[in-house]
């Protein structure tokens, strides 16, 4: 009997991965056979799970960066499916921080909701979607990335419907789940074409595919491009395929909602970059004037749609929304130099906002948890009113984050937007630069909305009978390093942008 | 005028007190210091404030004093009191400042008017954060004055609307919140095209000095670009817009002013004094430094329309301010007259034009900032802004009264006074080249004396009403803080030489950059100097 000859695997570059899979099976299988851990070491052990992820994708990136002078760099492992290179390790990184921050506010939130009883498979839950998360971004098969894409989302439907004493939660996994399995065979479907036209399912080989016999099947391998933009769009929230957002993130737990908004986008954009850039680069001129209508739509649509919400979760939702049109001019951008060897701008730049992004969702989300209150419900604007006086660093932290969400300089949000415009205006997309600008000040007006209630509105009757806004200490934690964030990246971004451009390098 | 590699050199010899850097800074620490300061000892709040803006003022005023009015600067540039520094490398983004002639005047301005401001208007409630926003707006606002860098500018201009939101919608009165939302996104939609246009300016000029390496790398650098770059016409008149829209909001030109009547209406007093006195300022020191000195040739090429919509503005805001009944609405409108005024100026390309719109934005920085304070105190005495329900303050309050007529008058452009000196030399040099523009604009003039005597006289004359008759006289507070706005009314009115031997050689420099790519249409034939004279021998005939 001939031995199956085994693929070589560089454990190493794969370790990001396997401490996750690690912490993620240990919390669940432990969890589940002890009695209940002291406060808090659930979380701990989630946290530090995440941080040691994240620390080994950073031993992992300078790895590769030593390698590269000397040629070498990214590596292809497990017979060609997986692609480690400093995409994929920016995509773990980014995707650790996220979870490193839920956590923490999670901690807090179970605590508050008596929830404590579910927290090891709530965060054995994240870890997983981190580890479908992190699967994108280094996949270098279509297959594999459906494999993360579908880790991901089912961990995500059940977080969604975790809080099980709130139908709104129960409502929000139902909606997410059907709605997200229906997308999921849209990018399947994808897949099955795109491999029918050119017999291939590895990126790479994709793209040779395509190159040897430019004209064999191309109605099929274009109705498979479509299908694959449909479910990866679906996942990124671009409009029209975003009526799933608003109302599975107001639903879901916030610290939930923190974590779809931030690895969620994350990982949608990895893929999409992964697909459309590297594996299809020869359909740019077919995809990317979609790309452009669906940037236009999402960050208009998304913009005007939250000034009209008075709910905050459903207004950051539709933020979310355009923001996600903000990265999809960044993807615009890098459709334009899709194939060719300089890769321009745009890679790097959706990289930069999808990470700094992250982290603004993570804390933004952070206090409307705390000024949900128990119950988690009340997060409409008039749950905002009064806080400034109530909870002046909460609301100087909100503060911080909301402007950087507006993108106001001096900010993370202003950095990721500058290059976004910034590689935008490089490939001669003007009108796009100029729209996202334009949808960025509407959106500002929402967030404006948010600050008038925290520091300006007048108190009302009944104000004071309120159940008072409380901060845990790990939610604390999590505010401030993500303000910190915000503010160390809005005056120094010069390092971030340094790492951002090696990737495409 | 190449910007060689000896930039560097000179720059790296020169190692002195990096005093805009510092000017910047201080009062963003102000703020901080305040801001951070404990809530049992409020007493120190306001002292803390007062003396950060003071030390910032003395800064300025030092830099008045060491201001070379012929030197071309350290680095050749123009530009003086240099400081450049890397900030974002792998944009091409510099942390570079310099003042000029056309800068100087309006740093001077924002240094002396904050710290009248903080130590004359109470904001009755909340003060450290209220000082908090007020110190940091004045670092955002020095910052935008003294930056050389593209990005760097941008940062500091778009700083800037966040404390004033905060001071609009946190102090102002009953429609603050509108009003101060509505301030916030105009400018930020005229933002947003300038940012894109920012990015493609640098990008498209690609004027960076790679360490000897020659050019070809992207820079944000003011200088760099106008030395290096090298754009296409269209794509100049593209971008030129693109900028323009942002300051022409900010400005605010006529058909976009629509935010400045509420906003100043609404704004506390302070916030008003401010945003007259030095806020929209941005807006036309921007058309000069980053329109006209950018794209020379797209300003000569648009020149009719912001002649014409210029024009419009003056009419169309005296007109508007006399029909106000709210007497803060009135002086907003005035506002967009008299910037219409300084727009005429600035695209009128000739020297005593340039130095009349510089010379205009501080008399009206001062003019109007000090209107605004006095209309506030009114309001503090009488809790009404309405015309119509004061009259005969004259006679309770002669002091107050006689304070306020000098103001008005300024703003009038009575001879003698700041006014006159700067609309005078506007409406000389724009008749050398846009004669009927200007012939229309000095219709302007006459209305401005029609609504602002006509208000003096329906506020300050005839008997006072009964609410009127216990209108207090002006204290020692208020005397102290109106009277530097009077000092400094009539020392410009009475003897602008200083000032004018300081601005011209800059202007001059700009026109020169504008008539070397466009046929300006008459050169001025009366020789550069002669109209200061001519200005001198007129006031102090009349003062």
């Amino acid at each position: 009997m001939p031995r199956l000859p085994a693929p070589s695997i560089d454990w190493f570059a794969l370790s990001p991965l396997l401490v996750l899979l690690g912490g993620a099976l240990t919390l669940l299988v432990v969890g589940s056979l002890t009695p209940r851990w002291p406060r808090g070491l659930y979380a701990l052990a989630a946290a530090v799970t995440a941080g040691a992820a994240g620390t080994m994708a950073i031993f992992v990136w300078n790895d590769i960066t030593d390698q590269s002078t000397d040629g070498g760099g990214s590596r292809l492992m497990v017979s060609g499916a997986a692609r480690v290179d400093l995409f994929a390790v920016w995509v773990t990184i980014a995707v650790c921080a996220a979870v490193l921050l839920t956590v923490l506010v999670t901690n807090d939130y179970l605590e508050r909701e008596r929830m404590v009883d579910s927290a090891p498979e709530i965060y054995s839950l994240y870890l997983m979607a981190a580890i479908g998360a992190v699967v994108m971004g280094a996949a270098n098969d279509l297959i594999v990335l459906f494999l993360g894409l579908e880790i991901m989302s089912i961990a995500m439907y059940v977080l969604a419907a975790s809080h099980r004493r709130r139908p709104q939660s129960q409502e929000s996994g139902m909606k997410y789940f059907v709605l997200g399995g229906f997308s999921s065979a849209f990018f399947l479907y994808g897949v099955a074409l795109v491999y029918g036209a050119t017999g291939e399912t590895r990126i790479d080989g994709v793209v040779t595919a395509v190159n040897d016999n430019p004209l064999a099947n191309n109605a099929m391998s274009l109705a498979g491009v479509a299908l694959l933009l449909v479910g990866l769009g679906f996942k990124a929230a671009a409009v029209p395929f975003h009526f799933w957002t608003p109302d599975v993130y107001q639903g879901a737990p916030s610290p939930v909602t923190a974590f779809l908004a931030s690895v969620g986008k994350v990982a949608a954009f990895a893929a999409m970059l992964r697909v459309l850039v590297y594996a299809l680069p020869s359909f740019t001129d077919d995809y990317r004037p979609v790309i452009w209508v669906l940037a236009v739509l999402t960050l208009v649509v998304g913009a005007v749609m939250a000034v009209v919400q008075t709910d905050v979760k459903r207004m950051l939702a539709f933020s979310s929304v355009s923001h996600a049109g903000f990265l999809l001019v960044g993807v615009e951008a890098a459709a334009h130099r899709a194939g060719g060897a300089d890769k321009g701008l745009g890679v790097s730049s959706t990289l930069l906002y999808a990470l700094i992004y992250a982290v603004l969702v993570c804390g933004t989300f952070a206090v409307v948890t705390c000024v949900g209150r128990t119950g988690d419900s009340a997060t409409d604007l008039a749950g905002f009113r009064g806080l400034g006086r109530a909870k002046p660093a909460l609301a100087l932290g909100m503060t911080v984050l909301l402007l950087a969400q507006a993108g106001v300089p001096l900010t993370s949000g202003f950095v990721a937007k500058f290059a976004v415009i910034r590689a935008a205006v490089d490939v001669d997309s003007y009108a796009v630069a100029i729209i996202a600008m334009v949808a960025a000040v509407i959106a500002a007006f929402l967030y404006l909305r948010i600050m008038v209630s925290m520091w300006i509105a007048d108190p009302e009757s009944g104000d004071d009978s309120r159940e008072p806004v409380r901060v845990g200490l790990s939610t604390a934690v999590a505010i401030v390093l993500a303000v910190g964030f915000t503010l160390v990246i809005g005056f120094f971004p010069g390092w971030l942008i340094d790492l951002a451009e090696a990737i495409t390098g | 005028m190449a910007l060689a590699p000896s930039v560097l050199a000179a720059s790296g010899e020169a190692i002195e007190f990096p005093i805009l850097t510092v000017l910047i800074l201080l009062p963003a620490v102000g703020s901080a210091v305040v801001a951070a300061w404990s809530n049992r000892r409020p007493e120190w709040l306001r002292l803390i404030a007062v003396g950060f803006s003071v030390v910032t003022g003395a800064m300025t005023l030092w830099l008045l004093s060491a201001f070379e009015k012929d030197s071309l600067g350290a680095t050749g540039s123009g530009f003086q009191f240099e400081s450049r520094h890397g900030w974002i490398d792998a944009w091409g983004i510099g942390w570079h400042v310099g003042i000029d002639g056309i800068s100087l005047f309006l740093v001077v301005l924002t240094g002396v008017l904050f710290p009248l401001v903080i130590i004359g208007v109470d904001p009755h409630h909340d003060h450290k954060r209220y000082l908090s926003w007020m110190l940091l707006l004045e670092a955002g606002v020095l910052g935008s004055f003294v930056s050389l860098d593209l990005f760097l500018f941008f940062v500091f201009f778009e700083i800037v609307l966040v404390p004033m939101y905060f001071l609009i919608g946190g102090w102002g009165y009953e429609g603050r919140v509108q009003a101060a939302t509505k301030f916030f996104l105009f400018t930020m939609v005229g933002s947003a095209f300038m940012l894109v246009g920012i990015v493609a300016t640098a990008v498209l000029a690609k004027a960076g000095v790679a360490d000897g390496a020659g050019g070809g790398r992207v820079s944000f650098d003011l200088i760099d670009i106008v030395n290096n770059g090298s754009l296409d016409t269209s794509t100049a008149r593209w971008l030129f817009f693109a900028f323009a829209v942002a300051f022409a909001v900010k400005v605010p030109v006529f058909p976009l002013h629509t935010w400045l009547p509420d906003a100043h209406t609404q704004a506390p007093t302070g916030g008003s004094i401010i945003l007259a006195g030095v806020l929209l300022k941005l807006g036309t020191y921007g058309l000069m430094r980053f329109g006209v000195f950018l794209f020379p040739e797209a300003a000569h090429w648009s020149r009719a329309l912001w002649l014409t919509l210029a024009v419009i503005g003056i009419l169309y805001g005296a007109i508007a301010a006399t029909m106000q009944t709210d007497l803060k609405r009135l002086v907003a409108y005035s506002s967009v007259a008299h910037l219409g005024f300084i727009v005429l100026g600035t695209f009128a390309f000739t020297s005593q034009a340039g130095v009349g719109a510089v010379l205009q934005n501080v008399s009206h920085g001062l003019s109007t900032g000090a209107l605004f304070l006095l209309v506030g105190m009114i309001y503090e005495r009488r809790h009404t802004r309405k015309i119509a329900e004061l009259n005969g303050l004259q006679k309770v309050a002669p002091i107050f009264a006689a304070g306020f007529m000098v103001v008005m008058l300024s703003s009038a452009g009575v001879p003698g006074l700041n006014g006159f000196v700067g609309e005078y030399l506007i409406l000389m040099g724009s008749f050398l080249s846009a004669r009927w523009w200007t012939a229309a604009a000095a219709a302007g003039v006459i209305l401005a004396a029609l609504y602002l005597l006509w208000a003096y006289q329906r506020v300050f004359h005839g008997e006072p009403s009964d609410e009127n008759k216990d209108f207090a006289e002006l204290n020692i507070r208020e005397a102290g803080v109106l009277l530097p706005f009077i000092g400094l009314i009539v020392f410009t009115g009475v003897y602008p030489k200083p000032m004018l031997d300081r601005i011209e050689p800059a202007v001059d420099r700009l026109n020169a950059r504008v008539c070397a790519v466009a046929v300006c249409a008459e050169q001025p034939e009366v020789p550069v100097g002669e109209p200061e004279g001519d200005t001198e021998s007129d006031t102090e005939g009349e003062g």
